[in-house]
């Protein structure tokens, strides 16, 4: 049982990472504007990736 | 820059130490001490994923396309969080069928065909080939640039070389022979290379670590930090669009969906994911450090193009930013370090690529036509060499046809467009698999028909116009269409326009694709075969890992005949050890005349199947096999007993185990119930026994008395005081066994307070002075100025005490009799000492006198001085105030009676203040 709910889990991280990485939520970062010196898009789509491994990081160390 | 030599020497010493790290990884293996036998090892392996395209093309998309370039690790991200249900359920799957390449794994999926193998193998080679020609072109790229005049940093591309000079001829025979030293050693059951595997993984290092240090160098020697780069690019308005994507998120899309797939369907992720893993649990962790290392390389590679782009301007090659920086900035030692790096890229990928390649090509094509070829083939005891050497052809044919389709088409294009060509390709093969994966009704034909239809449409809509444009066609034909038909323009097929070309033939061919295979399926039929291969498929992950499979036929056949299949291709040695260690396992009869069972045939099949296919030897078992094919119905009837008596015997496990679990509980139930009942027993024969002791002399003293009116005076004086004591002994026996089972029930209540035990001794010794008194015997109290508070009741504790002293008095001997009374702090505890020099306690009795009704020594012979139960009682009562009572004798010596009691929570911690802080 408990396999079928990380197995969940891992599709709902997969889901929440097409979504992070594509239209719409991208396009709402897609300004020509720096943050913090850096092109906000670039620093967005490395930060949601860094959030995706992280989460994927958790789910998988919950499942062990 | 660069003298030739030196690059060589270099380039040659690299290899070396590959060589030698494989060559050790190998050597571990044989000696069964695998060096990549853990997730971390298996991540890097993995890694093989970022290739010359990485390395290089990334930094030249970036440079057109901004964060362009990142689709391809963001969707390998996704994939990579769903490994655990994809890869997992392809390595179980591939574990128990030992099949040992993508192509095996379709055609054994669809009723074990040979034409569908062959068919992903033909598709696989074609559409790697542009793949290899990239990592040859980054390769040829990279050395003219790093040996070449300083001219040709700043030019837009390399100039062509005749054949003979370019380096990419060398590179791909050298490789072909590093490739063939360690992917084609022996014929291996599993098709495992540990010694190749640890060297990949070796190489994802040198890739990582010479990418992030040119990255560092760029940005932060060459710039002043992220904020300087991006700034002084931001005030240049050709270059601010890098900064932004804009509104194709359609390219976007199935640039994410095509690296999700090729992250599983590239034959060399196919080979380092499924099968040289080790051990599926290592997935768990690839599933979290293969997309960071993913992260960690691609971090520098828009700064490294946007200070491309502001050191040469757009004019430049792009491709080649990451090796030119550091060169016209004066740093060899660092463009070297690139260049190795790249290397690193580009074999890791052309190593893998090219040993899976060749094992598809071995094992689904040549060997089935061997075998169909007729019985010369077949019959040579030798087949093992023959295979290895179709491996040998096919590396370095492999490698040849990708160094002819980079001189032919090379130039052309960009490193990356030439790699998404091949991510096209291999996209193919997703309906096929993810499909037969998930889906049972799947079936060959459907199979068949998508992977043409979506073969062909991308034959038609990628590579072909590539090769128009570098002129091995008319021109005409991209943008006119053959023969002026401009529906069927290859860029806008059926007037498909305005896409680019990656999402127009991802359209048509995925389409055509996906429709063909669905539609095909759901219209045609199975054959057993399909069917038993579909339900071992989709359910793997709910049988057991080594239960028993379906068969699709019945047969005969003797052990000898199998023996002697099995020797043609794995040698006489391990098909004799294989066989033996069947049978041990069995205990089956495998001298060479006897029959083999169903379950043998099998095994002997699997076995056969890791060496040359699924298809291949279902063919070679059925030639020695008498074999008779079973109909359609009879399969599902056993398909669905199959299931059925799985499912039967799961619920029987589970219903046993719960009963399993119950019968134990019960039967300790039970045997705590004998006990307590044995107890009783004891409980009531003795408890009789004390009470009829004392019943019996008031009786018979009472009779005495009335039966005798005239007695004297002194002697009527006497019998009464015996009545009087013994009744009063019957009282006290009574009340203690009212007290012990009130304790015991725990319906007593208790007073918890901080107490003083100096007190509490002082009140004991007052009780019992007069019982010293008349037995002659002397009281030590030796109590401390002072003693910590403990946490009791005072009464029980007083009754404690009292109960211990007057135990003391009653085994002392009158005169000499000494008792002392003692008190000591402890660690946390408080414990009370009764010493007396009575005749102690042996020591086997030192536990026994704490139960109820035992007394030490021979109660048969010694008339006993109590009623047996004061110790049960001072054992309750200590117990339950959390203290423990013991005692320590010698017979002959005396004996000390102690317990303890736990200091008040005030004073545990040091504070003198009695406090509120009691449980009662």
């Amino acid at each position: 049982m408990r396999d079928s709910l990380h197995s969940a889990r891992m599709v709902a991280v997969s889901a929440l990472a097409l979504l992070l990485f594509g239209f719409p939520v991208m396009a709402l970062f897609d300004v020509d504007v720096r943050l913090l010196g850096v092109p906000l898009l670039w620093a967005y789509l490395f930060i949601a990736w860094g959030v995706v491994i992280a989460v994927v990081a958790w789910v998988v160390r919950d499942a062990e | 820059m660069f003298a030739t030599w030196i690059v060589v020497v270099a380039s040659l010493a690299y290899l070396g130490v590959l060589f030698v790290i494989a060559h050790y990884g190998d050597r571990r293996a044989d000696r069964g001490r695998s060096v990549i036998s853990n997730g971390y090892v298996y991540a890097l392996s993995l890694a093989v994923y970022a290739t010359s395209w990485t390395f290089y093309g990334s930094v030249g998309r970036a440079a057109s396309t901004g964060v362009g370039f990142l689709p391809i690790y963001l969707g390998a991200t996704i994939m990579a969080a769903l490994w655990w249900l994809v890869l997992r359920k392809i390595i179980r799957i591939s574990r128990r069928n030992r099949i040992t390449s993508l192509a095996d794994f379709v055609s054994s999926r669809y009723g074990k065909s040979s034409f569908l193998g062959g068919l992903v193998t033909v598709i696989a080679v074609i559409g790697i080939v542009p793949y290899i020609a990239l990592q040859l072109k980054a390769i040829s790229i990279t050395f003219s640039i790093l040996r070449g005049p300083a001219e040709l940093m700043t030019a837009a591309a390399v100039p062509g070389v005749p054949v003979l000079q370019d380096t990419a001829l060398y590179a791909a025979l050298l490789l072909a022979a590093f490739t063939i030293v360690f992917g084609t050693r022996h014929l291996d059951a599993s098709e495992r290379h540990e010694g190749m595997v640890a060297a990949i993984a070796f190489e994802s290092l040198v890739k990582l670590v010479t990418f992030l240090a040119v990255g560092c160098y760029v940005t932060f020697v060459l710039f002043n930090g992220f904020d300087d780069l991006f700034g002084q690019a931001a005030s240049r308005a050709d270059l601010s669009h890098l900064f932004t994507h804009g509104d194709n998120y359609g390219e976007w899309l199935w640039l994410v969906v095509l690296s999700m797939l090729a992250l599983l369907l590239l034959p060399r992720q196919w080979q380092v994911g499924v099968v040289e893993n080790v051990d599926e649990r290592h997935i768990k962790k690839a599933m979290w450090l293969f997309p960071l290392y993913l992260l960690l390389i691609n971090i520098f590679v828009l700064p490294i193009a946007v200070a491309g782009l502001l050191t040469f301007g757009k004019g430049a090659n792009v491709d080649a930013f990451v090796l030119t920086l550091p060169l016209v900035n004066e740093q060899p030692g660092l463009a070297l370090l690139v260049f190795i790096g790249g290397l690193s890229a580009a074999t890791g990928m052309v190593i893998v690529e090219t040993i899976a390649l060749s094992t598809m090509v071995s094992n689904s094509i040549v060997v089935p036509m061997l075998l169909r070829s007729g019985d010369a083939m077949t019959s040579r005891s030798d087949l093992g060499s023959v295979i290895l050497g179709v491996r040998r052809v096919t590396i370095v044919l492999v490698l040849l046809l990708g160094f002819v389709y980079f001189r032919l088409a090379g130039d052309a294009l960009a490193l990356v467009s030439i790699g998404l060509i091949s991510f096209a390709a291999v996209a193919q093969f997703a309906p096929a698999i993810l499909g037969g994966l998930f889906w049972k009704g799947a079936n060959r034909r459907g199979a068949i028909g998508g992977l043409i239809a979506g073969f062909v449409l991308w034959a038609y809509t990628l590579p072909l116009p590539s090769l128009a444009e570098a002129g091995l066609l008319p021109v005409s034909f991209v943008e006119e269409g053959p023969f002026g038909a401009r529906i069927l323009a290859p860029y806008a097929l059926f007037g498909l326009d305005g896409l680019d070309r990656i999402s127009h033939s991802m359209t048509w061919s995925m389409l055509a694709n996906i429709g063909i295979f669905v539609g095909l399926s759901l219209t045609g039929s199975r054959s057993p075969a399909e069917h038993v291969q579909a339900a071992e498929f989709v359910d793997v992950l709910r049988r057991p890992t080594d239960g028993a499979h379906a068969t699709f036929w019945r047969g005969t056949a003797t052990v000898g005949e199998l023996q002697t299949l099995l020797e043609r291709f794995v040698g006489p040695d391990r098909a004799r050890q294989s066989l033996a260690s069947y049978a041990a396992g069995t205990g089956i009869d495998i001298s060479a005349g006897s029959d083999a069972d169903a379950d043998l045939v099998h095994h002997v099949e699997t076995l056969l199947s890791g060496a040359v296919g699924s298809a291949s030897a279902r063919f070679m078992v059925a030639s020695v096999v008498d074999e008779d094919p079973l109909a359609v119905s009879e399969v599902m009837d056993i398909l669905d007993e199959t299931s059925q008596v799985l499912a039967y015997s799961r619920a029987l496990e589970q219903k046993s185990r719960e009963l399993e679990a119950a019968t134990e509980r019960l039967q300790e139930a039970n045997a705590r119930l004998q006990e307590l009942d044995r107890l009783k027993d004891d409980f009531v024969s003795t408890m009789s026994h004390e009470l009829r002791t004392p019943l019996t002399s008031i009786r018979s003293f009472s009779e005495i008395l009335l039966d005798n009116p005239d007695l004297d005076v002194a002697e009527r004086q006497g019998f009464m005081g015996t009545i009087v004591a013994e009744a009063e002994r019957l009282t006290r026996l009574i009340n203690q066994v009212l007290d012990l089972s009130k304790l015991e029930s725990g319906s007593t209540d208790w007073y918890l307070e901080p107490i003083d035990l100096r007190q509490v001794l002082a009140t004991s010794a007052q009780a019992t002075a007069q019982l010293f008194r008349d037995k002659d015997v002397a009281l030590d109290l030796d109590l401390p100025a002072r003693v910590p508070m403990v946490e009791a009741d005072r009464d029980r504790v007083v009754q404690v005490v009292v109960n211990l002293l007057s135990n003391a008095v009653k085994f002392s001997e009158p005169g000499v009799g000494r008792v002392s009374l003692g008190l000591e702090a402890g660690d946390g505890t408080v414990r009370v000492d009764v010493t007396d020099n009575g005749p102690g306690i042996a020591v086997e009795d030192h536990q026994v006198i704490f139960e109820k009704f035992r007394q030490g020594g021979d109660t048969h012979r010694n008339r006993p001085k109590g009623t047996g139960l004061g110790l049960s009682i001072s054992r309750e009562i200590v117990g339950h105030l959390g203290g423990q009572i013991w005692v320590e004798s010698t017979p002959g010596d005396g004996a000390k009676f102690s317990f303890t009691l736990p200091m008040a929570i005030i004073d545990a911690v040091g504070s003198s203040t009695v406090g509120a802080e009691t449980e009662g």
